[in-house]
């Protein structure tokens, strides 16, 4: 499925149908708020943060230590109060619980009652959030987040890692539409860390909207339609995948280029040259599978093709780049 | 007010309760304390037998309300200590955060906590303090003139204790915030006295003392109420001179206007718990 499309592909059964008419709607983003600040004594952890999560949309909130996403997580879910800026979720302001009522939460900090069982936690929430969940859907959601097995075991019982799996399912039972994940993963070994992408992808496709903050950025490229890269407290970047990285760059060794074939290329994206080099931006952004098909046409042109290189810049040397260079400006 | 989150936040606070520790300690100083009345009074039989039965009922009253002063006691160590640790606790934890984070309001959450713990501490009070009237009846033949308005005073003053030690969780750290309201509520429990005391040799300051600290908490004041409910009506009529000023008897019944206070008391920490609970950062 295409990173920009915002309709789900398909509506689950007990969805009810209002909610996919509210996404055709330009309507009102999943998240969005604006110029939000917060001081602790005299650190400012967060100064003047602004953006948005569009709905069905997956964006990724990076940063290093410190650069204050948790506190900006904390102000969009009412959990600490802001000195400064608004939040509307899913269209309503933020400071009536009712906004809450369709988001799911996983806190940085994850901490469930050990003296109930997992099943009673979800049922704690379920009960909470207000939402009609069938014992059945709860079930499922254990099944997903892989703790069917232990769904009676006292929480108090569980490893670290199983109550990370826990504190998603809580995020995920009371049919939410907008999911916060303050590093879902911190906790998981790789197995579990692919299961997260799995549900970060299922979640996608459902049209639900998700805020992702997580150190792993190999995850982040791989499921996160747009990133905001937060560094001490303000927004350094942020944008589509592409727009950070630059999009999918094919590097091709390349003789006997005739106008046609320089045409040909023109067309498969923003082309710069030297000598034999050449080095297209493709404009069908994410996709590599044009690659084959213009290197046939080329071949037909008569071209003479010596190297296909495809290449993408890394998410983290990306990163790495807008933090170093934030840093440069501000020392100097 | 949102009555299904208070309720289920009651809940959940009861259920805490009875599958903690705390229950299993609770339950285990009650039997001492049973054990230790029905010795204390199978004695009294035995000793007083031969005297009048009002030493008898005077010497029943003072250990009635001696062992009851004992399980109010352990009523409000237990209750500060659930009460004490369980919003700063639950902040300190990160347990808070998941749940703030549904749809609730923050004085809901408050409200079911306080309500929870207010059931379970007034239904241990009630369910221990007349085990052990029954103790006492059994063995001495003594039951109190007014034991349900004694054990719902009582129920009363645990409940004040533990909407003192919410209050306090809402400001300082779990571990203190039981410690410091078990502390005011013994200091209030001395001043009481001292105001007896002070009555007797009529010095009108110290008395004052009393007064003011049973207005400021009102476990003391409620607390001679239940005496006052507990022990022979005749008993001061008889003896009163000698009465005066005993720490383990009360001199007069509790005010309608005492009462009233009692819960406009309750309304007030409540409310300035919520307030305080309302602004702060999980
Ligand atoms: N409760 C608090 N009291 C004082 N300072 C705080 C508090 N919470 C956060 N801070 C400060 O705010 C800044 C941002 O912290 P925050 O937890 O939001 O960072 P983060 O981006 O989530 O970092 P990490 O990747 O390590 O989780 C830090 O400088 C931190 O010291
Ligand atoms: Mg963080």
């Amino acid at each position: 499925m295409g990173p920009l499309s915002l309709r789900p592909k398909a509506r689950p059964a007990d969805r009810p149908a209002d909610v996919d008419q509210e996404l055709d709607l330009p309507a009102s983003p999943a998240l969005w708020c604006s110029g939000l600040a917060k001081r602790y004594g005299k650190r400012t952890a967060v100064d003047g943060v602004s953006f948005t999560v569009g709905r069905g949309e997956v964006v990724g909130l990076l940063g290093p230590n410190g650069a204050g996403k948790t506190s900006v997580i904390k102000m969009l879910l009412g959990l600490v109060s802001p000195d400064a800026g608004d939040v509307l979720l899913l269209g309503e302001p933020a400071d009536h619980p009712r906004a809450r009522a369709r988001v799911g939460y996983l806190p940085e900090l994850f901490r469930y009652q050990p003296w109930l069982t997992a099943e009673e936690v979800l049922d704690l929430h379920v009960r909470l959030s207000g939402a009609h969940v069938p014992a059945a859907r709860r079930r499922e959601c254990l099944a997903w987040v892989g703790l069917s097995d232990r769904s009676s075991g006292r929480v108090g019982s569980f490893s670290k890692g199983m109550q990370q799996r826990l504190g998603l399912a809580v995020a995920l039972v009371a049919d939410p539409e907008l999911v916060v994940l303050d590093e879902p993963t911190s906790a998981l070994d790789p197995v579990g860390r692919a299961d997260v992408r799995d549900i970060l992808v299922a979640l996608k496709e459902r049209g639900v909207a998700v805020l992702l903050n997580s150190h792993l950025l190999g995850e982040v490229e791989r499921v996160c339609d747009r990133a905001v890269i937060l560094d001490r407290g303000r927004v350094a970047a942020h944008g589509t995948l592409t727009e950070l990285l630059g999009g999918h760059r094919v590097h091709l060794h390349l003789d006997d280029v005739g106008p046609d074939a320089l045409r040909r290329l023109a067309a498969a994206g923003r082309v710069e040259h030297e000598n034999g080099s050449f080095t297209v931006t493709l404009a069908d952004e994410g996709d590599l599978a044009a690659v084959p098909q213009l290197v046939s046409d080329l071949v037909t042109l008569g071209v003479r093709v010596h190297a296909v290189e495809p290449r993408r810049m890394s998410l983290e040397d990306r990163l790495l780049g807008i933090l170093r260079t934030g840093r440069e400006g501000a020392q100097r | 007010m949102t009555p299904r989150i208070v309720l289920t936040v009651a809940a959940l606070t009861i259920r805490e309760a009875s599958r903690r520790r705390v229950l299993r300690a609770l339950l285990g100083l009650t039997v001492v304390l049973l054990g230790i009345t029905a010795f204390g009074f199978s004695r009294i039989d035995a000793e007083f037998s031969g005297l009048t039965t009002g030493e008898a009922m005077l010497a029943s009253s003072v250990v009635l309300n001696l062992v009851m002063f004992g399980l109010s006691l352990i009523a409000a160590l237990g209750t500060a200590f659930l009460a004490g640790p369980t919003l700063a606790g639950e902040i300190e934890s990160g347990m808070a955060l998941s749940i703030l984070a549904r749809p609730v309001r923050r004085s809901d959450v408050l409200v079911g906590k306080w309500l929870g713990l207010a059931a379970f501490g007034s239904g241990f009070v009630t369910l221990a303090g007349l085990a052990h009237l029954l103790v006492v009846l059994a063995t001495v033949g003594y039951w109190p003139p007014n034991a349900a308005a004694g054990l719902a005073l009582l129920a009363a003053q645990t409940t004040v204790l533990l909407t003192l030690a919410l209050l306090l969780s809402t400001v300082i750290s779990p571990m203190a915030s039981g410690m410091v309201a078990v502390g005011i509520f013994g200091a209030t429990w001395v001043a009481g006295v001292v105001a007896t005391i002070a009555d007797m040799l009529q010095n009108d300051a110290l008395a004052r003392v009393g007064t003011v600290s049973r207005i400021v908490l009102p476990t003391d004041g409620l607390w001679r109420g239940a005496m006052n409910a507990f022990q022979d009506p005749g008993l001061l009529g008889r003896a009163a001179d000698a009465m005066v000023g005993h720490p383990f008897l009360s001199q007069a019944p509790l005010t309608p206007a005492y009462l009233t206070w009692v819960v406009a008391w309750m309304v007030l920490m409540l409310a300035l718990a919520a307030t305080i609970f309302r602004r702060r950062d999980v």
